[in-house]
């Protein structure tokens, strides 16, 4: 089947099976491999994108299913002159370790604050509760998301910018 | 708060700032949130006596600098296994078998090799052809990679599929028949020595059984036992657990047809001695192959291992002549890579009435699966289980451990557990709760009196090992006042008054990480040392070479920390290869915690050399004899006149340059290095946990976790924590989720994560972190490993908390994983058979 996908404001064209799944278009298809793949039964969100600016577990969608839509993924959350408050925040907060579930954890985070910019500790952790991490045990991955919040509200004056590619030097890392 | 000043530490229990000269203020504090602390540097800590003074000069380049790595993981730019494609890569699949125990008569394949879109189907036939049947274990063992015989555990492998995608490859897979003859399997380890047991390997001749192996003096223990006023023992199960990384395993095998050289880029945490093994297998010669190991996923000791669908990608390389891609899917993952644990211990303590602890035993059936794959030191089939006395003083201590084949997955891999020290500290630490129970003491007390007290280091156990540093009661004290301990009993006494079931346990533990010494520890003859090259470029910059591999652990940022501190260089200055063979010396691995403990060690008697060598040069640009030359605060300074100094960028530009150089003196700064430990590193916490248990239903809430560390000196603080927090949240997993079960048949209960369960951010507590620092005395800088620790030590914290909980019904023990339904069962006083 041939589908058109709009992938971070991009048109794709592209003839597939209709039984292919959406993580394998993006990953294979596209070779845009920042999203990945990490379980059979849709537990583990390291595919988590957005279609149509909501997370979806891309294992678990058709591509066909995201024909004439939109589709976001990590590789889009960055413009080449600026990383988006999430990105900064996992690498101010030593949110990731292996940089597997990150993707995934970084688009339900900005799906987030997107949608309550001020979310408590509970409202992140809910957020990221159908993601799994074997890395961080989560509590860096919270603090990243709660520092994005803050970075972005009006508290970010007092959050210094970064080049892009580098993060915040460990000493100013938040503390609960 | 920035280290160094004073006052400024939140510590909960005697608080000394550290003194500027060994910890100065780090630079660029001015990125700080306002009025936030610091990661590493604002934990409570308790930093009396020896600290670390692990370097001449001035510490600048350690601390919580940003990971270097994180600039291409969180712009989902890593490369991991599968974000590789290679020009005409084909793709595997495999097929594996459904009984767990059966002969195979027939293997047809015709029909999938038929497919259109396939391109090779592989049986257990092929493979015997290229005498690739069958892989030597990294036990020394064997193990099947294509089954010729019989299939021996529910996953096996039977078939290789090569189709050129992976969809095509795994509709192919549904194309093979395989007639079975069903056998009975062998699930339960306990009936594995009984009479009538099925038979699980006839190409071996002790039947079921893989080795008996003991430690310690048994006549001592069985004489301390006998006069000993209390004994407490009890049957404890460490079940089944798996690593579970959320990359699965995979390899790309690329094999050139013209050079003989193979390429397999794979997840591997030990590329080096995988390349050997490889070498043996395939019959190449080594220096014709070359393992690539990406961005790893997660590891966590799953990655340790030589897997049947990696060498099914070369046979299948080398058959085609084209890229042949195999990547896991999770359940594949789940029921045919390495496992961990699974032992079935019998403990028993004995202690004077006053709660002195004079001895341990211990009777261990482990469970070894249907091929003996583990991954521990070849002198060692119980791994470092022996290490069970843990921290406390004791007269004398014996052990025994028998392993049994059954008909489920090989495995036996150091899952964060120190080869089997986590089945040791829960061992001693659920019999010492045991203990506190029975003579009516409380257990943070009873572990006071029989911790090893600061002056008994080094330490000799009574099983030999000789731990090397460490100051425990201070940081149980430490624990105890983050806790609140006192506070936290008389909660837990009003709500017991209300019928509510809150428990708090204790562990405490101590490790053992870094192996070697190369002389008592190997893998295959293979000597646990670990190389480091450095090379430092004309312009100062430098690039370090090291033989472990990363599966998060931020070794671009720690090893780079630990060489520019020994140069006077900038983290920014060095960046760090490794992951490939062909660029990187050769070592063992990463594994067992060992990577800062032995390669970081490496790495730092480089940077020594290479400053040694600057010396020289340094001695003829200052026209001084490099015997008047000193190291000082980055730089080789004249003696008596330090404004005369070069730091390493001036020295090496002068050492490429046309400057003239005294005889024997070779000009360049590189230089490498081969470090075999003296000894292992000896590592160890205090944990406390707090749950809270609804009777009804058995769910555990864990409400609070505190954890004090002590690892020696920390390089990165940041990413010390980070590995903490890793560690706890597996520890709670492994508590009261996570386990590998079976049915009688064989069938995996647990091959999807809908049935294996891992904590996600809800199950996982917000950990309140401690540190002491009690250098090691050998390591060159005195750091301890790290990776291990809260894996092993968050278990038994949970388990004696729960138990805690469920005193008022009377519960001693239940076993692990304390789900609701195994929770529930225990209230009822029925544990789980
Ligand atoms: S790959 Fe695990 S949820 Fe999609
Ligand atoms: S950082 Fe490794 S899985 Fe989350």
């Amino acid at each position: 089947m041939k589908i058109t996908v709009t992938v971070n404001a991009a048109d794709y064209t592209r003839d597939v099976e209709p039984r292919l799944l959406l993580i394998h278009f993006l990953r294979d298809d596209l070779g845009l491999t920042g999203s990945h793949w990490g379980c059979d039964t849709s537990n583990c969100g390291a595919c988590v994108v957005w279609l149509n600016e909501t997370p979806v577990k891309s294992c678990t969608v058709l591509a066909v299913m995201a024909d004439g839509q939109r589709v976001n993924t990590v590789e889009g959350l960055a413009t080449p002159a600026r990383l988006d408050p999430v990105q900064e925040a996992f690498a101010a907060c030593h949110g990731l370790q292996c940089g597997f579930c990150t993707p995934g954890m970084m688009m339900t985070a900005r799906w987030l604050l997107d949608n309550n910019p001020d979310p408590t500790e509970a409202e992140v952790r809910e957020a990221i509760s159908g993601q799994v991490c074997r890395c961080t045990g989560y509590e860096n991955i919270v603090k990243s998301v709660l520092w994005a919040a803050r970075r972005e509200s009006g508290g970010a004056g007092a959050v210094p910018g970064l080049r892009p590619g580098e993060g915040l030097t460990g000493e100013g890392l938040p503390r609960a | 708060m920035l280290r160094g000043s004073p006052g400024a530490s939140p510590a909960s229990s005697g608080p000394e700032p550290l003194p500027p000269e060994t910890h100065p203020a780090p630079q660029a504090p001015s990125r700080a949130l306002p009025g936030e602390g610091v990661t590493g540097e604002g934990l409570p800590r308790d930093l009396g006596g020896p600290r670390g003074d692990h370097s001449p000069g001035k510490v600048t380049a350690y601390g919580s600098l940003p990971r270097k790595e994180d600039a291409r993981f969180i712009r989902g730019r890593g490369t991991f296994l599968d974000d590789i494609a290679l020009p005409g890569m084909l793709h595997g699949a495999v097929l594996r078998s459904p009984l767990a125990h059966a002969r195979i008569l027939a293997v047809d394949a015709s029909a999938a090799r038929a497919h259109p879109k396939v391109v090779t189907v592989l049986t257990g036939e092929d493979l015997d052809r290229r005498g690739m049947a069958w892989l030597p274990t990294l036990f020394g063992d064997v193990q099947a990679v294509l089954a010729t015989d019989k299939v021996r555990f529910q996953g096996q492998e039977i078939a290789f599929v090569v189709a050129t995608d992976r969809y095509a490859a795994r509709d192919a897979l549904e194309l093979i028949t395989v007639d079975y003859e069903p056998l009975p399997p062998l699930i339960d380890a306990r009936t594995a020595l009984g009479p009538g047991a099925p038979l699980v390997r006839e190409d071996l001749p002790g039947g079921n059984r893989v080795f008996d192996w003991n430690a310690g003096d048994k006549a001592a223990t069985d004489a301390v036992f006998a006069a000993a006023d209390v004994v407490v023992g009890c049957d404890m199960v460490y079940p089944r657990s798996h690593p579970a990384p959320l990359e699965t395993c995979g390899a790309i095998a690329e094999y050139d047809q013209v050079g003989g050289r193979l390429t397999i880029w794979s997840t591997t945490q030990a590329p080096h001695a995988h390349r050997t093994l490889y070498t043996a297998l395939t019959g190449l010669p080594e220096h014709k192959i070359r393992i690539v190991s990406p961005d790893l996923g997660g590891g966590f000791g799953a990655k340790v291992p030589i897997y049947p669908g990696y060498l099914c990608a070369i046979a299948a390389a080398m058959e085609t002549g084209r890229p042949v891609k195999w990547v896991e899917d999770r359940s594949e993952n789940l029921m045919s890579t390495a496992f961990a644990r699974d032992y079935h211990m019998h403990g028993e303590i004995a202690a004077t009435a006053d709660g002195e602890i004079l001895g341990l035993r211990a009777r261990v059936l482990a469970d070894h699966g249907a091929f003996n794959a583990a991954a521990q030191p070849s002198k060692y089939p119980a791994g470092f289980f022996h290490i069970f006395t843990g921290s406390y003083q004791t007269k004398a201590a014996y052990c025994e451990v028998t392993g049994v084949f059954t008909n489920k997955a090989p495995g036996g891999v150091a899952y964060s557990c120190s080869f089997r020290i986590t089945e040791a500290v829960y061992l001693v630490e659920r019999l010492t709760d045991m203990l506190a129970r029975k003579l009516g003491l409380d257990p943070a007390a009873l572990r006071m009196r029989n911790l090893l007290r600061p002056e008994q280091f080094p330490y000799t156990c009574p099983t030999g090992w000789q731990y090397d540093s460490g100051d425990y009661p201070r940081a149980l004290r430490l624990a105890l006042d983050m806790a609140g301990y006192d506070e936290l009993r008389r909660e837990q006494a009003d709500r017991r008054a209300r019928g509510e079931y809150m428990g708090i346990g204790l562990s405490f533990f101590t490790e053992a990480v870094g192996a070697g010494p190369r002389s008592h520890m190997d893998i295959m003859g293979l000597g646990m040392a670990d190389g480091a090259d450095l090379r430092v470029h004309p312009t100062g910059k430098a690039v370090l070479a090291i033989s472990v591999q990363s599966q998060g652990q931020g070794h671009e940022t720690t090893f780079a920390q630990l060489v520019a501190e020994e140069l006077g260089l900038s983290a920014d200055d060095v960046d760090v290869v490794h992951g490939d063979t062909d660029r990187t010396p050769f070592g063992l691995g990463t594994y067992g915690s060992r990577s800062t403990p032995v390669s970081g060690a490496a790495a730092v008697v480089a940077a020594r050399k290479v400053r040694e060598r600057a010396r020289l040069v340094a001695a003829v640009m200052l026209e001084a004899d490099a015997a008047d030359l000193e190291w000082l605060d980055g730089k080789w300074r004249v003696k008596g006149d330090p404004d005369q100094a070069l730091g390493i960028a001036e020295i090496a530009r002068a050492a490429h340059s046309t400057l003239e150089l005294p005889p024997g003196i070779e000009g360049h700064l590189d230089a490498s290095a081969v470090y075999n430990p003296p000894n292992l590193t000896f590592p160890f916490g205090a944990y406390i946990c707090v749950t809270d248990v609804d009777p009804g239903t058995g769910e555990v809430k864990v409400r609070r976790f505190i954890a004090v560390d002590d690892c020696g000196v920390r390089i990165n603080p940041m990413i010390v924590e980070g590995q903490v927090h890793r560690g706890l949240a597996d520890g709670i997993g492994i508590a009261l989720m996570q386990a590998i079960s079976f049915d009688e048949d064989g069938n995996c209960l647990s091959g999807s994560f809908m049935d294996y369960l891992l904590p996600t951010a809800l199950e996982c507590p917000s950990p309140e972190l401690g540190m002491t620092v009690t250098p090691s005395p050998h390591h060159p800088v005195g750091a301890k490993g790290i990776g291990e620790s809260a894996t092993v030590g968050a278990p038994p914290a949970v388990v004696n908390s729960v138990v805690d909980a469920l005193a008022p019904f009377g519960v001693t023990h239940a076993d692990m994983p304390l789900t609701p339904a195994n929770v529930w069962l225990a209230i009822q006083g029925r544990p789980r058979a």
